[in-house]
């Protein structure tokens, strides 16, 4: 999987916006939109490798942040100048508002490019990179709020340990979140699915990348992967309650989620 | 990931990660009692590796269905338009396209004893098999030191041909990856370099000699990227000579280049029919 994933770096972003026709952001927005981050939450994105989920993480929390300080300014109606100048200075330095996002991946290439998106773009505060494995994460117990991992747990190989160190790594009442291919299973869906994933997926991966091979693999992996109830009931076995799961376009992705209580 | 014995990833000098793969490679073990849909997948599956297996002609074949190869030439054709050093593209579109130009090639081949000798014998000509010091060696104007001459002065190296992998026929892939090899005696033979402007000499010479498309296009695109006095250059003088040298020569895959290094390529030229290049610098 590691060389599969060292030749695909440089032209990742480029092949899931020509793979998915761009909806894959959607895929990810929502994903922000239901994890609904208040500042001062510590997000680790697992095998995150080019920053997406970071970098959205970081635009939602700033614009919270920014609503907060808005709203905190209308209060403040009534105060001298002075009073509210110290304010502003107070909150200058926090436009996160202490949010962080640890991106975590077992590919140093994907992390690489991450890192260089996060420079072209400007993001510069709150970000950390962390090589590691899934299935062994470097940190300690109890640390995070959120765990994501975004069309990466479908790489691993026991799925069963890297849910496991989810639930070690995340507080008491954190929220573990999965965005995933998963099964289709209204039929006429399923067979356009299929026809595209095996025409179509390897013949741009050859063409834009020059690697057939990688993705191929890519839409057999998708295929091999458990559905819905099943990974809903691996994530049970992990510790983690009131899991559920939520299909997007009727099942070709699927965003699963579950708390430490 | 266990690697298969004898291949390892690598990269051709243009920088393209050639990484001779298989299914069986790219699999992770599954070590869960797989409930996954069932057994009958995890039988299906095994079923298609077989057939995939059966299916896979020649190391490095991918067997595609005919949607996938129109796709294909359609994707590689304006890939390679949009990217002139995507030769990977080019390649692939040559192989997508081919389906008529490779037999007829081939059959050429075979009608020819010199022809049927390359066919049977299928000598590769890379690095490895070629003696460079001893073509080195070999007098100036013979076919081997011009080749050599050619190699060092435009900086190419005959291993950075890509193995065919959607041509369905192995003694096509053959064929087609004898005429890649031999791309580089063609501009010694004809003089001319790798820049843009020699480049579509040699395929108009090719589209002529082999009728690939994949030779046809960038005969006709080609030039599209190219100065007004370059442009004036290649209509007025090069390319009928081409074409006139292509109409004339015999078949150039019939010629075992490997046994005629010492030959003279004035000698060579005239004997397969090829004229003399204008008296042009490209």
């Amino acid at each position: 999987v590691y060389q599969v994933f060292e030749s695909v770096a440089k032209k990742y972003d480029i092949m899931n916006d020509s793979m998915t026709l761009g909806i894959h952001r959607v895929w990810k927005d929502i994903l922000m939109h239901k994890m609904n981050p208040s500042p001062g939450t510590l997000l680790l994105d697992v095998a995150g490798g080019t920053g997406d989920i970071a970098f959205r993480f970081i635009n939602y929390v700033r614009s919270v942040r920014e609503r907060q300080l808005q709203r905190k300014l209308k209060h403040h109606q009534n105060l001298s100048w002075q009073e509210i100048s110290e304010s502003y200075q107070e909150d200058k330095f926090k436009s996160l508002g202490d949010s962080q996002v640890v991106v975590c991946d077992i590919n140093k290439e994907m992390l690489k490019v991450g890192k260089q998106k996060a420079q072209h773009l400007g993001y510069s505060e709150g970000l950390s990179w962390v090589l590691g494995n899934a299935e062994e994460l470097p940190f300690d117990d109890d640390k995070f709020d959120v765990y994501t991992i975004a069309f990466g747990i479908r790489n691993v190989t026991r799925i069963d340990l890297a849910l496991q160190e989810a639930y070690r790594v995340l507080k008491p009442g954190g929220r573990f979140l999965c965005l995933e291919f998963s099964h289709v299973s209204n039929p006429l869906l399923s067979r356009l699915y299929d026809l595209y994933s095996f025409q179509v997926i390897p013949v741009l991966g050859e063409v834009i990348a020059g690697d057939w091979k990688s993705y191929q693999y890519l839409v057999e992996s998708i295929r091999r992967f458990p559905p819905q109830e099943e990974l809903k009931a691996m994530i049970e076995d992990a510790g983690f309650l009131k899991v559920d799961y939520q299909n997007l376009n009727l099942g070709i992705v699927a965003i699963h989620s579950g708390f430490k209580l | 990931m266990r690697s298969r014995s004898g291949t390892r990833p690598t990269e051709d000098s243009r920088g393209l990660h050639v990484q001779p793969v298989t299914r069986s490679d790219l699999q992770p073990p599954e070590p869960r009692a797989s409930h996954c849909n069932g057994d009958s997948v995890g039988a299906e599956e095994e079923e298609e590796e077989e057939e995939e297996r059966r299916y896979q002609l020649y190391p490095g074949h991918i067997p595609t269905s005919p949607l996938q190869k129109a796709l294909l030439a359609a994707g590689s054709a304006v890939m390679a338009l949009c990217d002139p050093y995507r030769h990977d593209m080019v390649a692939v579109l040559g192989e997508t396209t081919g389906c008529l130009a490779l037999p007829n090639l081939r059959d050429k081949m075979k009608h020819h004893p010199e022809g049927h000798r390359i066919l049977q014998e299928r000598p590769r000509i890379r690095l490895s098999t070629l003696d460079m010091a001893r073509l080195r060696g070999l007098p100036d104007g013979s076919l081997g030191r011009e080749y050599v001459r050619f190699l060092e002065n435009n900086k190419v190296s005959p291993d950075t041909r890509m193995p065919p992998k959607f041509v369905d026929d192995e003694e096509l892939a053959y064929v087609i990856q004898r005429y890649r090899e031999v791309h580089d005696l063609m501009h010694t033979l004809l003089g001319m370099p790798t820049n843009m402007l020699g480049e579509v000499v040699v395929k108009w010479f090719e589209a002529i000699q082999t009728g690939l498309p994949m030779c046809v296009l960038g005969a006709a695109f080609g030039p599209v990227r190219l100065s007004a006095r370059k442009l004036q250059v290649l209509a007025t003088e090069l390319v009928p000579w081409a074409i006139r040298s292509g109409r004339n020569a015999s078949c150039i895959l019939n010629v075992y280049y490997e046994q005629r290094w010492e030959q003279p390529v004035e000698s060579l030229r005239e004997e397969i029919g090829i004229f003399p290049p204008p008296a042009i610098r490209v």
